[in-house]
């Protein structure tokens, strides 16, 4: 049968005007869809399969995180800083650490700041591999990326297992320096694990780089301007992939970023495609910091020794510090009292505010793009909602 | 990147603008700049657009409270006592009406400097917490000042769409208030210690008292 003398062929035919209220069709994704990556709650509208708009629903895994460490030592809020960007705890210590070292004016040593490049580098190395494998199981091809990204990640949370204790929760900085020294026969283990490190990256890039499908599914899609990406406080590769060249590490030249030699990838079109290709060259410029890093360490202490664990008061005063953490600018706000708990901490967390344009990114486009787009912002609940 | 020249620049360049330096006695030397309500749109839009400044890049925004407080000083005061007029010592009991505070880190992803600090204070904790909202000249403080109207109680003026962020929409007070209780809806766990242990003995005495 041919369409033409089908009887209702020609309403489908018919071009879309001006939607009217009644056509369109309001729908929640979340808080417990699979692509959310935790609970959280989008209420779309829909005109057909276009989004014409999107409200973010945050708070599902609110805890006030920042009033819970108001009423604990500095140094007791350590451990509880994993559980925000749980992906990337060791990153979280650190920012952490350095807002305190800047608040109370706490030195380094040169051993510590290394520790500090290895261990934050490999946590780059396995965030952005997870992400580039859950990007690819939101879009469809389920399970074989992510898990070639899991067992790369498994290698470097075995050496945070062998460092620090803890595969994830790792509380491995302390102010001044770090809590433990690497144990015997670590380093030549990790060297192994980023030698091989590139050899996975060729085989992602083979796989994906060019891939038809792929690439039909990001090119053009959620597409984020260079103007909007500064004025919303976009940061991390999801910035640089709508080509602002700022890259904390170069900006601050915080711990000693300015003695490694490396490169920042930049994006042209700010689009998913573009911020998955970022974060994958990414990868390669901390293997190489990680081999300048491993190749250069010296030997010392790894922790101030004029730094008193017990009973740390910082003077009245405040302070922000922030770091390049793998998901954009991490920084904590610090004000002290003179007492042994802070008066105000504040986390200023990048999914949060890298998140606040989904409405701009989802607008126009189709629904089954929306879980693409929120795959490529890369977002962790635990840090949003805090 | 001085803070004073910064200061001396909007003065000449925003008229009528009252700032005043907050210094930060911290090692870390961020001191910043209090500004007034009125003008303080007027001053975002020129830090923002200034060439040689250019603060683009609004990073952090966020709260602080404090809460008023009685401050008690010993005046001399001349009296009768017994029929002699004698200088008495007195307490004099003052409060200080508290303010919510206003934190803005800017950066500058054009020029690479940075940070400065701006704050602006509420008139005091009840009926005058409203600000300008500096939603209008970075995008990036739309979120970050929904938060601050949710947990502190700050009202942005000008904002365009001030909701709660992070609690529900039927939900009355503001969490990250100093003086904040919690509301006693706990079920608590057979093994209590510490503060919560007291917490959950109290909480057993009065549901038995009712």
């Amino acid at each position: 049968m041919s369409t033409a003398t089908h009887p209702t062929a020609h309403f489908d035919l018919e071009p879309m005007t001006e939607p009217s209220i009644e056509q369109l069709l309001e729908i929640s994704m979340g808080p417990q869809h699979p692509s959310t990556h935790g609970v959280f709650r989008m209420k779309v509208i829909l005109d057909g399969e276009h989004v014409v708009r999107l409200k973010p629903v945050f708070g599902y895994l609110h805890r006030n995180h920042e009033k819970i460490a108001e009423n604990e030592t500095y140094l007791g809020s350590m451990p509880y800083t994993d559980r925000l960007d749980y992906m990337c705890p060791i990153t979280n210590n650190w920012a952490y650490a350095l807002a305190v070292e800047k608040l109370a004016g706490i030195e380094v040593p040169e051993r510590a700041e290394y520790l500090r490049v290895i261990t934050g580098e490999l946590t780059r190395l396995q965030n952005h591999a997870c992400l580039i494998g859950f990007l690819m199981q939101d879009m469809g091809a389920s399970g074989t990326p992510l898990m070639y990204a899991f067992r790369e990640r498994e290698k470097i949370l075995d050496l945070f297992e062998a460092l620090t204790g803890a595969r994830m929760m790792c509380n491995y900085m302390r102010f001044g320096g770090c809590r433990v020294d690497l144990p015997t026969g670590w380093l030549d283990q990790a060297k192994i694990v980023v030698a091989d490190f590139p050899r996975f990256l060729d085989e992602y890039e083979h796989l994906l780089v060019s891939n038809e499908i792929l690439m039909d599914r990001t090119q053009e899609v959620g597409v984020l301007s260079r103007e909007l990406a500064v004025s919303a406080g976009i940061s991390g590769p999801m910035a640089r992939a709508s080509g602002v060249d700022y890259d904390i590490r170069k900006v601050d030249h915080y711990s000693i970023y300015d003695r490694f030699n490396f490169r920042v990838p930049l994006g042209s079109h700010g689009d998913v495609y573009d911020r998955f290709m970022v974060r994958l060259l990414e990868m390669r410029e901390s293997v190489s910091i990680l081999q300048q890093a491993m190749r250069d360490i010296p030997g010392g202490p790894i922790v101030d020794p004029k730094m008193k664990i017990r009973g740390f008061r910082p003077k009245p005063g405040e302070a922000y510090g922030r770091i390049e953490a793998p998901k954009g600018e991490l920084g904590f706000y610090l004000v002290s009292d003179g007492s042994p708990n802070p008066y105000r901490y504040r986390v200023r967390p990048p999914s949060l505010i890298n998140l606040t344009v989904l409405e701009d990114l989802c607008v126009g486009q189709n629904v089954a793009d929306i879980v693409a787009i929120l795959g490529s912002i890369d977002i962790v609940l635990g840090e949003v909602d805090r | 990147m001085n803070l004073e020249t910064i200061k001396s620049e909007i003065e000449a360049n925003v008229p009528g603008c009252r700032l005043e330096m907050v210094a930060n006695p911290s090692p870390s030397g961020q001191h910043s700049l209090l500004l007034d309500g009125e003008h303080a749109v007027d001053v975002a839009v020129f830090l923002r657009d200034a060439s040689g400044l250019r603060f683009d890049f609004c990073s952090n925004v966020t709260g602080i409270d404090w809460p008023g407080k009685e401050v008690a000083e010993k005046v001399k005061v001349r009296k009768l006592v017994d029929g002699i007029e004698q200088e008495v010592d007195e307490l004099r009991k003052t409060t200080l009406h508290g303010t919510l505070e206003v934190v803005y880190h800017l950066y500058s992803v054009e020029m690479k400097h940075g940070p400065i600090t701006l704050r602006m204070r509420t008139e005091d904790r009840d009926t005058g917490v409203h600000l300008p909202s500096l939603t209008p000249v970075w995008r990036s403080a739309e979120f970050q000042e929904r938060e601050i109207f949710d947990l502190f109680g700050v009202v942005f003026d000008g904002h365009p769409d001030l909701r709660r962020l992070l609690m529900w929409p039927d939900f009355v007070d503001h969490p990250m208030r100093r003086d904040y209780v919690d509301p006693d809806d706990y079920e608590y766990e057979p093994t209590a210690h510490d503060a919560v242990l007291q917490r959950a003995n109290q909480h057993q005495s009065e549901a038995e008292g009712r």
